[in-house]
């Protein structure tokens, strides 16, 4: 393969990953629809198109390990091939997250509901406009703004602790809401868990752009 | 430790041709530096100040200092050929003499006049098993070096080198005209001789560099643009002229 296209399949290779990205954006926010609307449809939707997630970063792990047999990388590119294999297993455990908040909401169906929703849905929120981001920077090289992501896992930190303490409340209150208050626990979970993933992305934007592993965001969690 | 070779700016002019420009660099004693850089950056002629190979080409002219164990080869009152023995050196082609496999290996330590003092034939088996060519050639060590493959040539003329007890072996590109087998047989041996010797090699072969160095230099238009621990070299180079040439961008 010559250089030209080398650099061309390069380009793709990132391209690939933005849409691996939005697949998986776009799962964390249907399955917060699916539990906040009731929607089973929806959240059954989401656990099927999981196995799309998981192909496409097959597909992708397939096409770093075809460039870097053909082209043996160096420097820059080998630093975003490498990049590139860490980032879509970030983004495949993020796409699982979702699925497991789509299994909840199965599993929770149709049961008069707790409480409204606020805080989950505003996690789910910022931790799809976190992911976003984090892309957009490691297409852009821009290892400050993944720094300055990194840190906003603190927000996602405290969402998380206020869910958990309210929800604690209720199950104090009145122990027949412990099942249910329990499954909107784990919806914090995997919601806080993903944003932790988020902040990998961003680590190795900074490895991408400046050759060094830093570890940029530690999780309260 | 202290570095075996240390070069303090080092010019070296082909005529009014500046070919090596004020080359400061320190080589680590049993470790392999490898020089990379595109054709006609000076590398190559950088690494034969090293023993003064250029000496014999004329209208040259050396500036700076070269170090060998802190002591200046280019001083007045150095001997060339005493030098030579102690840095020996390898070339892109395999180079054996028209005579038998032992007498090409005897040829250093008899021309010397080590033969009184050595048994050839010990010398001769030590350093053909140190070249990782014995096997393969201990049932007729009277044949012609010349009727040896390619790979086993470039092995016969290492075991030459080794045969007068070198320090330091000078490679220039020692693998260019050899196939993929024979150049893996080379490279595992070079690995084996840092036990021992103090390798520099110029190539060509970028991935060899990666593959057998513990240091690069990379070359440009005479000057030394960067030097460091290989890892580094590819995978986070300083200077953005390094990250071109090894990434293939280069001009």
């Amino acid at each position: 393969m010559p250089r030209t296209s080398f650099e061309r399949h390069l380009h793709e290779l990132q391209d690939e990953v933005l849409v691996l990205g939005s697949m998986v954006e776009k799962a964390i926010y249907s399955s917060m629809e699916a539990l906040k609307n009731r929607d089973l449809e929806l959240a059954k939707q989401v656990i099927a198109d999981d196995s799309e997630i998981d192909r496409k970063r097959y597909d992708i792990e397939e096409k770093c390990i075809e460039l870097i047999v053909t082209q043996q990388p160096v420097a820059s590119d080998l630093r975003i091939i490498v990049a590139v294999l860490n980032i879509i297993i970030d983004l495949e455990r993020i796409g699982d997250h979702a699925e497991g908040i789509a299994k909840i909401a199965v599993m929770i169906g149709k049961e008069p509901p707790l409480k409204p929703l606020i805080d989950l849905p505003r996690m789910a929120q910022k931790t799809g406009d976190m992911l976003r981001r984090s892309l957009d920077a490691f297409i852009n090289r821009d290892a400050e703004a993944a720094r300055k992501i990194s840190k906003e896992d603190d927000e996602i930190d405290a969402l998380y602790e206020q869910v958990f303490r309210e929800l604690l409340t209720f199950m104090a209150e009145d122990p027949k809401t412990i099942t249910r208050a329990t499954r909107l626990i784990w919806v914090g979970h995997n919601l806080e868990r993903s944003a932790d993933r988020v902040t990998n992305i961003c680590e190795r934007v900074v490895f991408v752009v400046t050759g060094k592993m830093e570890e940029i965001g530690v999780s309260k969690y | 430790m202290d570095p075996k070779i240390q070069t303090r700016q080092l010019s070296f002019h082909y005529g009014k041709v500046c070919a090596v420009k004020n080359v400061t660099i320190d080589i680590r004693e049993h470790q392999i530096t490898a020089l990379i850089g595109p054709s006609g950056c000076g590398k190559s002629t950088f690494l034969r100040t090293l023993n003064r190979m250029n000496d014999i080409i004329l209208e040259t002219r050396v500036e700076g200092e070269v170090l060998l164990d802190k002591q200046n080869i280019y001083e007045h009152g150095v001997d060339v050929v005493e030098l030579r023995k102690r840095v020996g050196m390898v070339f892109q082609q395999p180079n054996p003499f028209p005579k038998s496999i032992f007498e090409n290996v005897a040829f250093g330590p008899k021309m010397l006049g080590l033969s009184r003092k050595l048994n050839l034939d010990e010398v001769v088996e030590k350093s053909l098993r140190a070249a990782a060519l014995w096997d393969e050639v201990k049932d007729d060590v009277g044949k012609s070096g010349l009727a040896l493959s390619g790979g086993q040539q470039q092995r016969l003329c290492i075991a030459r080198v080794l045969a007068v007890e070198p320090e330091v072996i000078l490679m220039d590109e020692p693998c260019s005209a050899l196939d993929p087998a024979s150049t893996l047989k080379i490279e595992e041996l070079m690995q084996d001789l840092t036990k021992n010797y103090t390798i520099v090699i110029v190539t060509h072969n970028m991935l060899q560099a990666a593959r057998v160095s513990e240091w690069t230099g990379f070359f440009l238009l005479g000057e030394l643009v960067e030097y460091g621990k290989t890892v580094d070299i590819f995978s986070r180079p300083r200077d953005k002229r390094t990250e071109d040439y090894i990434t293939g961008r280069f001009g």
